[in-house]
C-alpha cells in the first residue's frame, strides 16, 4: 500500500483542465470593486509555491542545490507572507455605510468572524 | 511506516489546502464575507507548509547525509522571507499596493523558476516530457520574476520613463529565440546527444540568464497606464509556472493552485484589455504613447480654469455629484481628504456617489481600494456599466486626476487612438470640473476634447492642495450662515 501520488500525461492534464475552469467560474463571479483584493489573494494563493521549495530544498545534495532549493523556499516564503499580509488588509477596509448601526443584527456575523 | 504515514499526511493536508484555496476564492466574490476568505485560504496554506516538514522521511538517500543543514536552511529560509515580506505588508502605504503586489508575485515566479533550476541541476527530472515541462515551468517563472520586478521599479518611481529604442521588437523576439533554442540543447544533452559544446550545467545556467534577460526587456517598454494589464498577466505566468513545477514534482496541491491563479489572471487580463478597447498583444508588444502623439490637437477653443472654491460651492449647492478618481488621486495621496470633502457635501443632503472606470490606476481596483481605505463606504461606489447612464441626470461631474477614461473622443473620433474604449459619461454631466495638475497632456498624449467643452472647467493644482481649498470653501459657507 502506497499514498504517494502519481500522476502521469493525461490525469494531470484532466487535473489541469479542471482547476482551469474553476479559477476562470469563481474569479468571474467576483465584482470590479474587488479586484485588487482578488489579485493579491490569488498572488497569496500560489504562494503554496513554498510547499514545493521546501521539498526541493529537502532534498538538495549538493551545495548548488542547497543554495538554489534556499532561494526557492525565501521567496516562496515571501510570497506567500506578504500576498496574505496585504490583502487582509485590503478586505477589512471595505465598509457599507450602513455598518456601524446595524452591527447588531446581520453584520454581528461579520463582525464576530473578524475578531476570530 | 514512517514513511507511508508522512505521505498520508502529506496528502491529506496538500488536498485540504487545495479545498480552503478554492472555497477562500470564491468567499472573495462579496466584500461581506471577503475577508473571512482570505482566512480560511490562509489556514490551507499553514496546514500545507507544516506537513511538507514531513517530506524529511521520504527524501532521497543521497539528501540524507545534509538533512540537518537543510532543515536549518528551509527554517532559515521561512524566517527571513516570511517575516520580513509580512512586515513590509503589514505597514507600506495603500497608494503602493500596486508594486508590492508585483513584487510578492514575482517572488512566486521566481521561486517556481528555482525549483526547476534544482530539478535540472540535480538531474531528478524523468524522462523528456518532465524535462519539458520542468524548463517551461522555470521560463515562465523566470520571466515573471524579472518581469515582475521590473514592472515594481516602474510602479515605484524607481524606473521613470518608458525605455523603448528601434528595433527592441527583434531584440526581444531574438533572446525569446535563444531561449528556446537553449531548451532544446538541455533536452538533446538529457537524452544523450554529445558534442554540444558547453556542460549541460553551463547551458542551463545559460537557460536562465536569457529568460531572465527576456522579461527585462519585454517589461521595460510598457508605460504606466498599461500597467494593470502588466501585473495581471505576470499574475497568470507566475501561476501556470507554479502548476507546471507542481507536475514535475508530482504535488496536485501546486497544480490546481497554479492553475486556478493561472485562469484567474488570465481572466482578468481580458477584461484590463477589453477595456482599454486593446488586443493583448498591442499592450505587450506596440509602444502606445509613441503611436499617439503623431496626432495634432484639432480641437477648437480653449480650456477655462477656474477657482477651488468655486467649484467647491457650486457642488455644495447641487442636488448630485458624481466624482470620477483616476491615479492623479492616488499619485497625490489625496483620497482622505477627498472623502472629508464628500462627507460635508453629503452633510448639505447632496447625492455623492464615486464612478470607477476598470482601467483607472495602476491596478484593476486600485481606486476602490483607495476609497475604501479613507473610509467611502462600498455602496456609494459604482462600476462603469452600472452609473454611466446617471451623468445625463447629474449636476456635476467632478473628475479627479482622471483623463482617457473620460475622453469624449473615445466615443466619436475614428481616427483617435482611444476610439471604440469604453469610457464614463462624464461631458454628460450638467456642469464638469476637471482636478488637473496642468495644462499638460495625460499619460497617452491625446487631446481631451472633455476639457474643451462649454460644460467644463478646469481647476489646476494638485489634489490633495485642491481638495484642501475646496473643504475649507464649504466650511467657510457653513459659518458665514451661523
Amino acid at each position: 500500500m502506497s499514498f504517494g501520488i502519481t500522476m502521469t500525461g493525461f490525469v494531470a492534464l484532466y487535473v489541469f483542465m479542471l482547476a482551469a475552469f474553476a479559477g476562470w467560474v469563481i474569479i468571474g463571479n467576483v465584482p470590479a470593486i474587488l479586484h485588487t483584493p482578488l489579485m493579491s489573494g490569488s498572488n497569496f494563493v500560489h504562494g503554496i509555491v513554498v510547499v514545493g521549495g521546501l521539498f526541493a530544498l529537502f532534498n538538495a545534495s549538493t551545495h548548488l542545490e542547497q543554495a538554489i532549493g534556499f532561494f526557492a523556499v525565501l521567496l516562496g516564503a515571501g510570497n506567500a507572507a506578504g500576498g496574505y499580509a496585504v490583502t487582509d488588509r485590503m478586505l477589512a477596509m471595505f465598509k457599507r455605510s450602513d455598518a456601524e448601526p446595524k452591527r447588531a443584527h446581520h453584520h454581528a456575523r461579520v463582525h464576530h468572524l473578524k475578531k476570530g | 511506516m514512517l514513511a507511508l504515514v508522512s505521505q498520508f499526511v502529506i496528502g491529506a493536508a496538500d488536498l485540504g489546502a487545495a479545498f480552503l484555496f478554492m472555497f477562500g476564492l470564491k468567499r472573495m466574490s462579496s466584500p461581506a464575507t471577503a475577508p473571512s476568505g482570505i482566512r480560511v485560504a490562509g489556514l490551507g496554506m499553514i496546514a500545507a507548509v507544516l506537513a511538507s516538514f514531513l517530506y524529511l522521511f521520504t527524501v532521497d538517500a543521497a539528501a540524507r547525509p545534509h538533512m540537518l543543514v537543510n532543515i536549518g536552511l528551509a527554517v532559515t529560509a521561512l524566517l527571513i522571507g516570511g517575516v520580513g515580506a509580512w512586515l513590509v505588508g503589514r505597514k507600506v502605504a495603500m497608494t503602493a499596493m500596486p508594486q508590492m503586489v508585483a513584487i510578492y508575485n514575482g517572488m512566486g515566479g521566481g521561486a517556481a523558476g528555482a525549483i526547476a533550476a534544482v530539478e535540472l541541476f540535480g538531474g531528478h527530472t524523468q524522462g523528456a516530457t518532465q524535462m519539458v515541462v520542468t524548463l517551461l515551468g522555470g521560463l515562465i517563472g523566470a520571466v515573471s520574476l524579472s518581469g515582475s520586478v521590473i514592472a515594481w521599479a516602474k510602479l515605484d518611481g524607481v524606473i521613470k520613463k518608458p525605455l523603448r529604442v528601434n528595433g527592441q521588437q527583434f531584440a526581444n523576439a531574438a533572446v525569446m529565440v535563444a531561449t528556446l533554442a537553449v531548451a532544446g540543447v538541455i533536452v538533446a544533452s538529457s537524452l544523450g546527444v554529445g558534442g554540444l559544446w558547453l556542460t549541460t550545467p553551463t547551458w542551463i545556467w545559460i537557460f536562465f540568464a536569457c529568460a531572465v534577460v527576456f522579461g527585462i526587456l519585454m517589461t521595460l517598454p510598457i508605460g504606466g497606464a498599461d500597467m494593470p494589464v502588466v501585473i495581471s498577466i505576470y499574475n497568470a505566468f507566475t501561476g501556470l509556472a507554479v502548476g507546471l513545477e507542481g507536475f514535475v514534482l508530482q504535488n496536485p496541491a501546486l497544480m490546481i493552485a497554479g492553475m486556478v491563479v493561472g485562469a484567474a489572471g488570465l481572466l482578468l487580463t481580458v477584461i484590463m484589455a477589453k477595456a482599454m478597447n486593446r488586443s493583448i498583444a498591442n499592450v505587450l508588444f506596440t509602444n502606445f504613447g509613441a503611436v499617439a502623439k503623431a496626432k495634432p490637437g484639432a480641437i477648437e477653443g480653449s480650456e477655462r480654469p477656474t477657482e477651488a472654491s468655486d467649484a467647491a460651492i457650486k457642488m455644495r449647492y447641487a442636488s448630485s455629484v458624481i466624482i470620477v478618481p483616476g491615479y492623479g488621486l492616488a499619485a497625490a495621496h489625496a483620497q482622505q481628504k477627498l472623502y472629508e470633502f464628500v462627507k460635508l457635501l453629503l452633510a448639505a443632503k447632496v447625492s455623492v456617489k464615486f464612478a470607477i472606470h476598470p482601467v483607472a490606476g495602476r491596478m484593476p481596483g486600485q481606486m476602490d481600494v483607495l476609497l475604501a481605505e479613507a473610509g467611502v463606504p462600498y455602496d456609494m461606489i459604482f462600476q462603469l456599466e452600472d452609473i454611466n447612464d446617471d451623468f445625463a441626470t447629474t449636476d456635476v461631474a467632478l473628475v479627479i486626476g482622471a483623463n482617457d477614461v473620460v475622453n469624449p473622443a473615445a466615443r466619436s473620433d475614428k481616427s483617435s487612438p482611444i476610439f471604440g474604449m469604453p469610457i464614463l459619461n462624464a461631458d454628460k454631466a450638467k456642469q464638469v470640473y476637471v482636478v488637473k495638475r496642468g495644462q499638460g497632456k495625460g499619460y497617452s498624449g491625446i487631446v481631451n476634447a472633455l476639457f474643451y467643452s462649454p460644460n467644463c472647467n478646469m481647476v489646476y493644482g494638485d489634489a490633495q492642495a485642491v481638495l484642501v481649498k475646496m473643504i475649507e470653501a464649504v466650511r467657510g459657507l457653513g459659518r458665514a450662515a451661523a
